[in-house]
């Protein structure tokens, strides 16, 4: 149980030569388990694209050792690492569903060019799509489908050759909010009934948040943060990581600087414009917090997300101030401390 | 010129071009079949040996470039008397629809490399890269992604050859290969026909809509993109 699966080993990719070489990943060491789902997050640029390739050796890894279900990728012969391709499967950003075949056709493509007969395939892509949700769709052209109806079948070709490992490269990048979330829904519905380990690249934390157990921050070619996500969450303890969880710019060392208590309120659908929460805690209680951060939308008249507020330094004060927030409805608070 | 609309002319001619338009449409056919034979696999080699292509050689990929560029600086009229000893070797004959085929061939190949090479780039990078990811060879991935999926492109550059080898056979006409251009050449230019002159002209224009025409529809019909 819970066996590495793939375990990535001083890992180095180097673009170029001589003075204009650069190392687009610098000694990354890695370890996804067997039935996870690994995120694997950082910004444009930070090499997570390259990383994910060097798993299926789609790029070849300067130096380093990528062992994938107890196959030294690297040392394999071209045949070899074909076979063991079908077993590290992948899905993309743009699809890259063959345009001139049908949906039937696409998922049963991995399966013929691996020798299994064409009654055989087809078996087994109707059945991939009907676990997809695209049965109808079997004899449509991906010119006829949307967006996420692509990735469904591009999820059904990658499932074709019983791969234990699916790599998702910014799979729902071009997607919209709501074809995300069904897409993620399918992904983590096809890990728990498939056991397929997955490895998930993207630059959107709320993808992480979605599905992923364990994640990795990719930052300049370097794993710069990597544990289970609720920790990275509640304690992103680098730059790049409070980069991506505090995508708006929110500077925990200033905010932390003084001792005072600190406390992260959250609002669910909070009726704000009936009670403005600060202005009426000053007035009602006559306390006087600072709004050290704040990310608060405007739903349908309702104020949703999350503020910062430093309480005043006396306590009974800050008593007072922390009960009339917790008498609101809609609105839930916690306390965060220093180098929380 | 009226004279076309004549039985008198229909009666003198009418034998001679329809013998004609076989003969054109014969030595293009050919010329186009085996054309694509030897520029086919070519195409298919430059895109493999690109530096960014999936199987990168630096020097096959220049040698070969190399190569289709000096075949497409001759001038074909210039390589058709050049390599006539050669073409007599082959066929057997300097004239003639067979004297005719091999330089066709020869200069038709390396423009047909180009066309070809043209369509299978228009082939997304990320599909190739969805097809290698799945474990498929080289030559599964020419045989089963690269050519499928470029078919309505490589059918429109078709048109493109054949309408370059059918106007090729046209010069071929100066050196007595037959065919439309052969009439045109004799009969309109050197004993002065006008008639014979416009009406192979108008022959070659009807050909050419044609071929454009009937390729245009069926890359269209099986461009599975576009529905």
């Amino acid at each position: 149980m819970n066996e590495p699966i793939i375990q990535i080993k001083h890992l180095t990719k180097t673009f170029g030569e001589g003075g204009s070489a650069f190392n687009a990943l610098d000694d990354i060491n890695l370890e996804v388990r067997q039935g996870e789902i690994f995120g694997i997050i950082g910004l444009s640029g930070a090499g997570k694209s390259t990383l994910v390739r060097c798993i299926n050796l789609l790029e070849r890894p300067t130096s380093g050792e990528v062992i994938v279900d107890g196959k030294h990728m690297t040392e394999l012969s071209p045949k070899e690492l074909r076979e063991a391709r079908r077993n590290v499967t992948m899905i993309f950003q743009s699809f890259n569903l063959l345009m001139q075949r049908t949906c039937l056709q696409n998922v049963c493509f991995p399966m013929t060019i691996s020798g299994v007969s064409k009654a055989d395939a087809e078996k087994r892509a109707m059945e991939l799509l009907d676990l997809v949700g695209l049965k109808a769709k079997a004899d449509s052209y991906p010119s006829q489908l949307s967006g996420g109806q692509k990735q469904r079948v591009a999820i059904a070709r990658a499932l074709a050759t019983n791969p234990k490992v699916l790599l998702c490269d910014e799979a729902t990048s071009a997607l919209d909010p709501t074809t995300t979330t069904s897409i993620l829904g399918l992904l983590k519905d096809l890990n728990r009934k498939l056991g397929v380990t997955i490895v998930v690249i993207t630059h959107q934390m709320s993808v992480i948040e979605d599905i992923c157990s364990r994640v990795a921050i990719l930052d300049g070619g370097i794993v710069a943060e990597q544990g289970p996500v609720t920790d990275i969450f509640s304690n992103p303890s680098t730059d790049a990581a409070r980069k991506l969880v505090y995508p708006n710019g929110y500077n925990e060392r200033q905010t932390f600087i003084t001792g005072a208590k600190i406390i992260r309120v959250a609002f669910n659908s909070y009726e704000c414009t009936y009670e403005p929460l600060i202005a009426s805690l000053a007035i009602d209680c006559s306390v006087k917090v600072s709004i050290l951060f704040a990310d608060i939308r405007n739903i349908d008249g309702k104020a949703t997300g999350t503020m910062i507020l430093r309480l005043p330094e006396d306590a009974d004060e800050a008593q007072r101030a922390v009960d009339y927030i917790a008498s609101k409805e809609h609105i839930t608070y916690e306390e965060v401390h220093e180098n929380v | 010129m009226s004279e076309i609309f004549t039985g008198a002319f229909w009666s003198q001619y009418g034998s001679l071009l329809s013998q004609g338009t076989i003969d054109t449409l014969i030595m293009t056919g050919i010329s186009t079949v085996f054309a694509y034979i030897i520029g086919l696999p070519l195409g298919v080699l430059l895109i493999l040996t690109q530096p960014h292509g999936i199987r990168p050689n630096k020097t096959v990929y220049k040698l070969l470039g190399w190569i289709i560029n000096i075949g497409r600086s001759l001038p074909f009229i210039i390589l058709m008397i050049a390599i006539m000893d050669f073409t007599k070797l082959l066929v057997g004959t300097k004239i003639g629809i067979r004297g005719s085929i091999p330089p066709l061939v020869i200069s038709a190949a390396p423009f047909i490399a180009r066309m070809v090479e043209t369509s299978l780039a228009e082939v997304d990078t990320g599909v190739i890269e969805a097809a290698q990811s799945m474990g498929a060879s080289t030559m599964q991935i020419v045989w089963k992604v690269y050519l499928p999926e470029a078919t309505p492109s490589l059918i429109l550059g078709g048109a493109i050859s054949v309408i370059t080898i059918l106007a090729y056979t046209a010069i071929a006409g100066a050196v007595g290969s037959g065919g439309l251009g052969d009439l045109a050449i004799r009969y309109g230019y050197q004993r002065k026909v006008d008639s014979m002159m416009l009406i192979t002209v108008l022959f070659l224009i009807v050909l050419v809509q044609l071929i454009q025409f009937v390729f245009s529809r069926v890359s269209t019909h099986i461009d599975k993109r576009l529905k």
